[in-house]
């Protein structure tokens, strides 16, 4: 085309102690174009991302903007010379309204003058509806992350950076996204696009670099690939699908919630809202939804951390478990995997063996008068090394050493090795590189094939969509009716999300009552 | 060539053993190059701080002697403090313990028996643990912060104590000073080398730091009292209670200080008086983060700490170095032992990072 690259980047490299993050990585966007930055998490984007937006220096490496070298120093220098950027963690204050959080976020001439006029202009133009008078945490994910894209706008940016946008969006509210970062690229914005979503990369982006450990493996055109060709190119090998029996839907009920409700402990928590639902033996119960409606909340009564206001709100295979706390809930058969590894499922600082015991202490009978056996928990640790292979010089390490896949093995490979009757996960493949996160969903459908009841929270709709037997969706801490995941399409599961509809006309046939299981196949 | 700090992949192990012995010695060098700017031969005032104080047996029990609270105390401390509960008023609990041992003393002044010094021994610590659960109470019933209120209720626990030397336990036959009675024999902790003031006290120090050692290392409450302070999530995600474990490291905490506040009346001084601790409690905090808050490593501080004392005395009367000259050792001490604790997590690197050789480690990492 001869035209000039809005962004050139040549040969970046950066090295952190241990890791390189960047080697002799170039890229090139045009004006007008969207590009994607394809990789596994540790692939090296977000490190790439933070020297353009001029958080962080490079080792080595030119950068030209508009074909020439510039200095970007710090973010401001990057606002200045055009480049925005939306980060996947929203930095917003709750007890803010949108008008005023956008004005702390751009510089003081731009938050002059009739700045509530022009934020409803930029948010009519690009189909971005938002009140600039309402307060940040009455509303939605998806709203909040319009605020971040207004702000953007206002400083009329000619490179837009959207890292890992749509990971809190229903499907509808990406297709919006998608509809705005469309039209700004046909106004000659050029956007960079970060994400493993391979359809959506499929769908939004022109171009598209790929990267592997650091290092640009491959760029290609989105468009004439497909997801599996772009994820084995992400991962250097082959994609391995789970491999699961028949689906199990009319096992006994091992998990049940009973007009589960529950009050959140949390600042602008969401509160869980009458929930039903039985999870069988042999049957995996995905639960779909945005984060931050009631997820979290979920998780820490079935996992007894916060008490039930019942003891018949949750049962395990037909014990009311409800008032009792998480080590009696591990008696009763729960295994549980937490979604923060580090810190909540494993301690930082300690080693293997010492976070095999944490969980497994009673179970595993690693504990006599008070006193921690040492070598069984040491046993413990490497039997769970050695069958989930966690890549690890040993139990001794700490947890910390360990990456987050591995990590991520360790834990749900502890709670499975203590034979558990339920287990939930709350998204267990979170952060997880892909070959780590296939193994891990194995593993879960294995062990509901051996008769437990498994309960995955994700908001991985193809995650969900490929393991689970049953769906339900989690709205503002009321839970959708479960449906065979094969009746279910993702539209019906956005809406279900969304809260907009109950999601029904899914030909399932008559609504059935709660967690009665509708015949598959 | 450029000196660089760069992060460890882990903490070093050997570091958090070895980053004590560089504070000493930096500590050692730095104090020679001050002595010399004083006119001070460095030599020979290092041998009369350190050395001199030791040589003799005497000197060796007097060193023991002044230990003995601190590493009680310290040991104590160093539970809560993994815990991430802050008991700074060992001082009060110290107080308090004293006067519930030496006020038992006081009650049988006149009558020896058997029982007597471990009865003592017991009041302290119940002392001790009482003063200590008032601060337990108001944190876990209405989440007052620890640090302020154990601290304050030091101040009442020193006043308490004037009170009662000045008034109500004053020796009826001292001549009006602010003391009690003597103690008896009977009440007084038995000596263990004839001749020094070394007494069984030292010994109980020993098991206290044995039985820490055991309980932080192997028993179900040291896990649960670490994996609180350093993953309070992680901790309510194994079940375990965090108001049971503030009242179980006040508590310690508050008894161990109880014990050695007895230990120093019934085993040193023998009597009640107006000032029991030169601020031991205080001083133990000190002793409990360089000793790393691990039992062993708080006996060794606590002897270094109680040298650097005995060594300001010999200072002191021998060459007549100003009694500054301690407060300057263990704030030096200190602060060299932060500064080398950058070690532990940090190592030094020569030159740029290269990159080509990490790439390799990162490749045959990932074979």
């Amino acid at each position: 085309m001869g035209e000039v690259p809005r962004l050139e980047l040549i040969g970046i490299t950066k090295a952190y102690p241990g890791v390189v993050a960047n080697n002799n990585v170039s890229l090139r966007i045009m004006p007008g174009e969207i590009h994607a930055l394809l990789g596994e998490n540790g692939a090296g984007k977000s490190t790439l991302v933070k020297f353009i937006y001029g958080v962080q220096k490079a080792d080595s490496g030119r950068l030209l903007w508009e074909g020439e070298e510039v200095p970007i120093a710090n973010p401001n220098a990057a606002r200045k010379l055009g480049i925005g950027m939306v980060f996947q963690h929203f930095s917003l204050f709750d007890a803010m309204t949108v008008e005023e959080n956008i004005a702390i976020g751009i510089s003081p001439e731009l938050a002059k003058g009739d700045l509530t006029g022009r934020i409803r202009e930029v948010s009519a133009q690009y189909g971005l509806p938002l009140d600039p008078g309402r307060y940040v945490h009455t509303l939605s994910v998806g709203e909040r992350q319009r605020i971040e894209v207004v702000r953007c706008l206002l400083q009329d940016p000619r490179l837009l950076i959207m890292d890992e946008p749509t990971s809190v969006l229903t499907p509808q509210e990406v297709d919006e996204l998608f509809k705005t970062l469309r039209r700004l690229a046909s106004e000659g914005v050029s956007i960079l696009y970060i994400s493993h979503k391979l359809e959506e990369i499929k769908a939004l982006c022109h171009t598209a670099t790929i990267m592997r450990m650091g290092e640009v493996v491959a760029g290609c055109t989105p468009a004439n690939e497909t997801a599996r060709s772009m994820a084995e190119m992400m991962m250097g090998a082959n994609l391995v699908s789970p491999e699961r029996g028949e689906r199990m839907t009319d096992g006994k009920v091992r998990l049940e919630m009973m007009d589960l409700s529950v009050a959140s402990s949390h600042q602008h928590g969401t509160d869980l809202k009458a929930i039903n639902l039985q999870v069988r033996a042999g049957e995996v119960m995905g639960i779909a939804g945005i984060a931050g409606n009631g997820q979290r909340e979920l998780m820490e009564v079935l996992s007894g951390e916060v008490p039930a206001p019942d003891p018949l709100m949750v049962q395990i295979d037909g014990t009311p478990v409800g008032r009792l706390g998480p080590k009696d809930r591990r008696t009763a058969g729960t295994g549980l995997v937490p979604e923060e590894r580090l810190g909540h499922g494993a301690v930082p600082d300690m080693s293997l063996w010492e976070n095999g015991f944490l969980s497994a202490s009673t179970r595993m009978k690693l504990l006599k008068n008070g006193f921690i056996q040492v070598g069984a928990s040491t046993g413990f640790a490497e039997k769970v090394v050695e069958r989930f292979r966690v890549k690890t010089p040993g139990v001794t390490h700490t947890a910390s050493s360990l990456s987050g896949g591995n990590l991520q093995k360790f834990i749900i490979g502890r709670e499975i090795m203590q034979d558990p009757g339920v287990i939930v996960a709350l998204q267990p493949t979170w952060g997880v590189d892909a070959g780590s996160a296939a193994s891990i969903r194995q593993e879960l459908i294995d062990l509901a094939a051996q008769g437990a009841a498994v309960l995955v929270v994700s908001q991985d709709l193809e995650e969900l969509f490929e393991i689970s037997d049953r769906i339900a969706v989690i709205c503002e801490g009321a839970m959708s009716e479960a449906r065979p995941a094969e009746e279910m399409t993702v539209d019906q599961i956005g809406l279900l999300m969304a809260g907009v509809a109950d999601g029904d006309g899914a030909g399932s046939g008559a609504p059935t009552a709660e967690g009665v299981p509708a015949h598959a196949d | 060539m450029l000196i660089r700090l760069e992060q460890r992949p882990e903490p070093s192990r050997s570091m958090v053993y070895v980053s004590p012995l560089i504070a000493v010695v930096l500590t050692i060098l730095t104090a020679m190059v001050m002595f010399e700017i004083m006119g001070v031969d460095p030599v020979r005032a290092i041998a009369t701080f350190f050395i001199e104080p030791v040589s003799t047996l005497d000197g060796l029990a007097e060193l023991c002697v002044k230990a003995t609270p601190l590493v009680l105390i310290g040991v104590g401390l160093s539970f809560g403090f993994q815990a991430n509960v802050w008991n700074i008023g060992a001082e009060g609990q110290l107080t308090i313990g004293a006067l519930a041992g030496g006020g038992l003393a006081l009650a049988f002044y006149n009558e020896e028996f058997f029982l007597l010094v471990p009865l003592m021994l017991l009041a302290g610590i119940a002392g001790g643990m009482a003063w200590a659960a008032i601060p337990a109470v108001l944190k876990t019933r209405f989440n007052t912060n620890e640090i302020l209120t154990s601290l304050m209720l030091t101040y009442v626990a020193l006043l308490l104590l004037s009170y009662l030397v000045h008034g109500p336990w004053k020796d009826p036959e001292g001549m009006n000073f602010p003391e009690s009675r003597l103690f008896n024999d009977g009440a007084m902790l038995p000596i263990l080398i004839e001749g020094t003031r070394l007494n069984v006290g030292a010994a109980v120090a020993l098991l206290v730091v044995a039985a820490g050692w055991v309980l932080i290392a192997r028993h179900i409450v040291g896990f649960q009292i670490k994996v609180i302070g350093m993953a309070p999530m992680a901790a309510a995600f194994a079940g375990y209670s965090e108001k049971r474990i503030v009242w179980l490291t006040l508590l310690i905490s508050g008894g161990c200080a109880g014990l050695a506040g007895t230990i120093e009346l019934s085993g040193a001084i023998g009597q009640i008086v107006p000032v029991i601790s030169p601020g031991y409690g205080f001083t133990a905090i000190i002793v409990a983060f360089l000793g790393r808050l691990h039992p062993l490593g708080v006996l060794l501080a606590g002897l270094l700490m109680a040298l650097t004392y005995l060594g300001g005395d010999s200072a002191q009367i021998t060459m007549n170095l100003p009694n500054a000259v301690t407060g300057v050792f263990q704030g030096m001490l200190l602060f060299f032992l932060l500064a080398s604790d950058v070690l532990i997590k940090y190592r030094f690197r020569l030159g740029a990072p290269r990159v080509h050789e990490i790439a390799q480690a990162q490749g045959e990492a990932a074979e």
